[in-house]
């Protein structure tokens, strides 16, 4: 149920961005969705892209602080009022949200998060019959 | 009658007969003490071994420039004997010990005899009234006190001139400031970044350290500082700021001080042979340039060193001194022969700060330490580079950092600030890493 998002430690420095970017673009990586969350010393780089575990090897040997985090990825119908329900499905049952970050994808919402705990999301996801994406949607 | 009396208060000098002395007087009495010295050291079996392979007697000894036969002693000498291996004398004619802040390896042990205790009140007492303390003086030591010397150094001192002296110790900003109005507090001992801290608190209380408080004079000292931190503290406090240099290996604070020119420190050269050396290959350098500083102390009973490296660097401003003070004149410490960090009047080496880093698994080995001083204070900042990203998580970076802020408090005693940076990112120089970079305005 869940996918794999890159998470890249990256410098609150001009450049240091580019140096990522690069580095996945030359190998025909393609980016879904990103965002960056930051701090005053440094930020993480939120990354959904076509081939996960090839871009965290490539990065990985480009030593770059990188990991790859298991990631839901909730599809909803892009009207108000259905991320609030999807979140609200969650909180009910005590299921906090790490991180979210929502984009559109094929005329759906899709909201991006890490959840915790992460066992008792997938069970609401399932029960309340949620949708999801999945690895293979993005290849 | 008081075995040490005190002069008139019109008088300029606390020990007339020593502070007012000629250049030949002061050498010939270097002679003198230094051949006692050497005689005393060679009661203690290891500088016994030392003289003896070195050929060396009291009578070796013929003029000051003699002591350069006499081998160094280094702080690893102190360690490796801790904690009474050099002692002179026997342990039961010792009435004190202080101990340094050092955490790498053994600390250091200095013992005092009586004698020690009482020449080390009289040189303090001297530094104070030189720059023109009086018994109706109040005297606020805001020093650590314990084995921290500055604490019972001045004190004793301070107590010797005739002052009122309160025992303040470091902290709590608002009772300092209580007492100072209290108590009518004329004169200070405290590091200079303290010194700072206490004027922003005083600011914050509404209190104008020039109406409504009798501070005049300042000592600052333990902590390297700059002409224009004295200058920002006088002009803030409306006092005298008189830079004030002392070692636990010589007894503490009262080596040396500045007189009321505040051009140089007098080193007392009745109590301290000093030298200044090229630190690599060890000859004296000649007066104005810049080496470091070798003192012998030949007025100490318990445990005299002799050619002490104190790796401080500085230099010889003069020996002569319109103040009628013919006791060599040093420059303020320019910086360290070794890589050790004085931040806020306490010694860190950087070995201290990786030991630490390196226990934390999260952490890779490069890591890059950066003093600065902004307005009022000195700051370190730590950057450490992470070995793998184990988290996603802000609240668990923070926390990471937050330990390590922990960890590095209770290894230095200071909080430095801690940023994590990705691997890879810290600047790698060629063979020995940059760990230190120094851009406080003190050294330049």
């Amino acid at each position: 149920m869940t996918i794999k998002q890159l998470s890249i430690f990256i410098e609150n420095k001009s450049g240091t961005l580019i140096r990522v970017l690069d580095l996945l673009s030359k190998a025909n990586i393609q980016i879904i969705a990103s965002t960056i969350a930051d701090t005053k010393d440094y930020g993480i780089f939120r990354v959904l892209c076509d081939q996960p575990t090839q871009a965290y090897l490539l990065l990985r040997e480009n030593g770059i602080n990188v990991q790859l985090a298991d990631v839901l990825a909730l599809s909803i119908d892009d009207t108000p009022g259905q991320a609030a329900d999807a979140v609200k499905s969650l909180s009910s049952e005590g299921v906090g949200i790490l991180y979210m970050y929502s984009f559109l994808w094929k005329g759906k919402g899709v909201l991006v998060m890490r959840a915790d705990p992460s066992e008792k999301a997938k069970e609401i996801i399932t029960i309340k019959k949620i949708g999801f994406l999945t690895e293979a949607d993005f290849r | 009658m008081s075995k040490f009396p005190v002069p008139d208060n019109s008088c300029e000098f606390f020990d007339q007969e020593h502070e007012s002395m000629t250049r030949e007087q002061i050498e010939a009495l270097q002679v003198e003490r230094l051949k006692e010295t050497i005689a005393r050291c060679m009661k203690n079996p290891i500088y016994k071994q030392r003289f003896e392979e070195a050929g060396i007697t009291p009578d070796s000894i013929t003029s000051v420039a003699d002591v350069r036969k006499l081998p160094f002693t280094t702080k690893q000498d102190l360690r490796e004997n801790y904690p009474f291996g050099l002692a002179c004398v026997p342990l039961k004619e010792c009435v004190r010990l202080h101990s340094s802040s050092g955490t790498t390896g053994n600390p250091t042990v200095i013992l005092h005899t009586q004698n020690d205790l009482d020449e080390w009140a009289n040189q303090v007492a001297r530094n104070l009234w030189m720059v023109g303390l009086r018994p109706d003086d109040v005297f606020q030591n805001s020093s650590g006190y314990g084995m921290f010397t500055g604490g019972l150094g001045f004190q004793y001192g301070a107590e010797r001139l005739g002052m009122l002296t309160v025992p303040a110790a470091a902290g709590n900003s608002l009772r300092q400031i209580k007492f100072i109005r209290d108590f009518g507090t004329t004169a200070l001992h405290a590091v200079p970044s303290y010194v700072t801290r206490l004027y922003e608190v005083m600011q914050e209380q509404g209190v104008d350290p020039r109406k409504d408080t009798q501070l005049k004079v300042l000592a600052i000292g333990a902590e390297p500082h700059s002409e224009e931190q004295r200058k920002r503290i006088e002009n803030m406090l409306g006092v005298k700021a008189y830079n004030s240099f002392g070692m636990s290996e010589m007894c503490g604070p009262g080596v040396g001080f500045e007189c009321k020119e505040q051009n140089g420190l007098h080193f007392w050269e009745d109590y301290y042979i000093v030298e200044i050396v090229d630190p690599e290959t060890l000859e004296p350098v000649p007066d104005g340039e810049i080496g470091e500083l070798i003192l012998t102390s030949i007025c100490r009973e318990a445990m005299p060193l002799i050619r002490y490296r104190t790796r401080d660097l500085t230099r010889v401003l003069g020996r002569t001194c319109p103040c009628g003070r013919n006791h060599i004149r040093i420059d303020r410490m320019r910086g360290r022969s070794d890589d050790m960090i004085v931040l806020r009047g306490v010694n860190i080496f950087p070995i201290q700060i990786e030991k630490i880093l390196m226990q934390f698994p999260e952490l890779a080995s490069n890591y890059l330490i950066t003093l600065t001083s902004d307005a009022d204070n000195d700051n370190m900042l730590v950057e450490v580079e992470l070995e793998e990203l184990f988290t996603d998580d802000f609240p668990r970076l923070l926390d990471l950092e937050k330990r390590i802020r922990r960890a590095l408090k209770d290894e230095i005693l200071l909080t430095p600030h801690i940023k994590l940076v990705p691997k890879g990112t810290l600047p790698v120089s060629e063979g020995k890493a940059v760990r230190v970079v120094d851009k406080r305005k003190v050294y330049q």
